[in-house]
């Protein structure tokens, strides 16, 4: 499904935090279309690397290119840490509404109420649409993170260990729904994981931080002796 | 009661302390700043005094003080618990300085009692005007800022991801907040807008789930809160302050209760 143009493209990236080399020489690309796994160890720098594509970190050295130019995508992510507690107030159709900003005014247009409803829809939230997220379990929880990266359409979804506080079936559910909207409508998805497993089934190609470097190859051919903690 | 000029005064301007705390407390919950809003209060009442030492009006010397404070706190170490820990210093330091203008001032302890615990004796017609007009511009920059105040105060780590304006966004939100604390004082005092400013939108959360709704039931709360107290003030001489606080705390401990049994534990 991968046309010849990439999406994205990260061009000799290197990372130093106050002195500490966190990575150099990164270069990879990731084709439109694809689904492809960011793996590697606790602090190897998945993290930074996802904020540096998101335009909120800017790398010590190295740029990255869109398929548009240097102009920005947009980019879906589902981040890492975000404890919503128990008390949290919104309902899940109103936590996905939040990252609808195409316009200002406070009511929602017929436009965007038909996507919500289709993005509720596509990661199977419709009957906890009116629910509390705080009172929903955790891959409610990641389901509503995802239904809000997604509901703006992104063209990259970037999604940073979304399965590691997860039971295996509720696992296998999140990323298998990932993998269907990859392979049904061509989103193209970065999957940030150390679960070697899961980035072997679902998805095509990796990219591995190992010891500050990058290396790449068919997902297939991973094997638990690349990533030593 | 409507006969009583003061009491229609006092009638207009606490609807429209209402809408307005009503409103920005949904906020203040969300971002988790009632500690905050506590401290404006006092930065407020040192505000007053020193409005009545220079001979400025109280609410004229409270905004002055709370905004700039708004704006100091937007600016400082962004990590929470040592912003907690310097916005209680400051607010130490503010209480001292109250007290000592209005010593300096040479006014009575039922003055302090006044800007501290409110009246709706003391409010003219002219300060119910000036209250009115910063209501509605507050409401009116709430409106054009509504999606992404929203979004940051709900859910900041997605606004972050959008690259919202999260500082420019937080430094308007507290500017608001102090403009909020500056006229709910002038009904029920500097140290007990705070209420206003929280129960009211703690107990919308329990109760709705999506902004728009909590908005709703927090202003619904707030005006419960503020005509109740008026109308019991009124027939009993007790404190109208007394009457607000109380209802908001029963409703408040109501809504508790209410949403136990509904989650069933
Ligand atoms: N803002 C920062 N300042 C200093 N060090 C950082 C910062 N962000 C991350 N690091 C460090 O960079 C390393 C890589 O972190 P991270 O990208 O989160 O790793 P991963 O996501 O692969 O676990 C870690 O050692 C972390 O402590
Ligand atoms: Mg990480």
């Amino acid at each position: 499904m991968a046309t010849d143009k990439p999406l994205l493209q990260g061009q000799d990236l290197a990372m130093t935090f106050a002195d500490r080399p966190i990575f150099s020489h990164v270069n990879f690309t990731i084709p439109r279309g694809a689904m492809i796994s960011l793996v590697g160890a606790n602090g190897s720098g998945k993290t930074t690397l996802t904020r540096i594509l998101l335009n909120v970190l800017k790398p010590t050295t190295g740029k990255v290119l869109t398929s548009a130019g240097e102009q920005r995508l947009r980019v879906g992510y589902v981040p890492q840490f975000r404890n919503l507690d128990r008390d949290y107030p919104l309902s899940a159709e109103a936590f996905v509404q939040l990252n609808q900003l195409s316009h200002f005014w406070p009511w929602h247009t017929t436009k965007e109420k038909r996507q919500l409803h289709d993005i509720l829809k596509e990661t199977r939230l419709t009957k906890l649409a009116k629910t509390p997220l705080g009172m929903t379990s955790g891959g409610e929880k990641q389901r509503a993170y995802l239904a809000q990266a997604l509901v703006n359409d992104p063209e990259l979804l970037i999604l940073d260990e979304p399965t590691a506080s997860l039971d295996v079936a509720v696992k296998h559910e999140l990323i298998g729904l990932v993998r269907q909207l990859n392979q049904q409508r061509g989103l193209t998805v970065l999957f940030v994981t150390h679960d070697l497993p899961m980035a072997r089934e679902y998805t095509d190609r990796y990219l591995l931080l190992q010891n500050g470097q990058m290396t790449s190859g068919n997902a297939a051919a991973l094997t638990d002796e690349m990533i030593t903690d | 009661m409507f006969q009583l000029e003061f009491m229609r005064n006092a009638f207009v301007a606490s609807t429209f302390i209402a809408l307005t705390c009503g409103v920005v407390g949904v906020f203040v919950i969300a971002r988790n700043l009632s500690f905050l809003a506590h401290t404006l209060s006092e930065i407020g009442f040192a505000g007053a005094s020193f409005g009545v030492f220079t001979g400025l009006a109280p609410l004229d010397g409270m905004l002055f003080f709370t905004m700039i404070s708004a704006v100091a706190v937007g600016e400082m170490a962004t990590e929470q618990s040592r912003r907690e820990a310097a916005i209680a210093a400051i607010s130490s330091l503010f209480m001292g300085l109250g007290i000592l203008f209005l010593s300096l001032a040479n006014k009575s302890a039922s003055y302090a009692t006044n800007i501290l615990f409110g009246s709706i004796i003391g409010i003219s017609v002219q300060e119910v005007w000036q209250l009115v007009v910063l209501s509605i511009i507050m409401l009116i920059v709430m409106f054009f800022a509504y999606r992404y105040l929203v979004f940051d105060s709900f859910d900041s780590v997605g606004a972050r991801v959008q690259r919202l304006p999260k500082h420019l966004l937080s430094i308007l939100f507290l500017l608001l907040l102090a403009i909020s604390v500056s006229i709910g004082a002038q009904i029920v005092g500097s140290l007990l807008v705070f209420v206003l400013l929280t129960l009211p939108a703690s107990s919308a959360r329990y109760l709705v789930h999506t902004v728009p709704r909590m908005i709703l039931v927090s202003v619904i709360l707030a005006l419960a809160g503020v005509w109740g107290g008026l109308v019991l003030g009124y027939y009993t001489n007790w404190p109208v302050t007394f009457f607000i606080a109380t209802i908001e705390v029963v409703i408040y401990l109501g809504t508790l209760l209410w949403d136990r049994r509904a989650t069933g534990d």
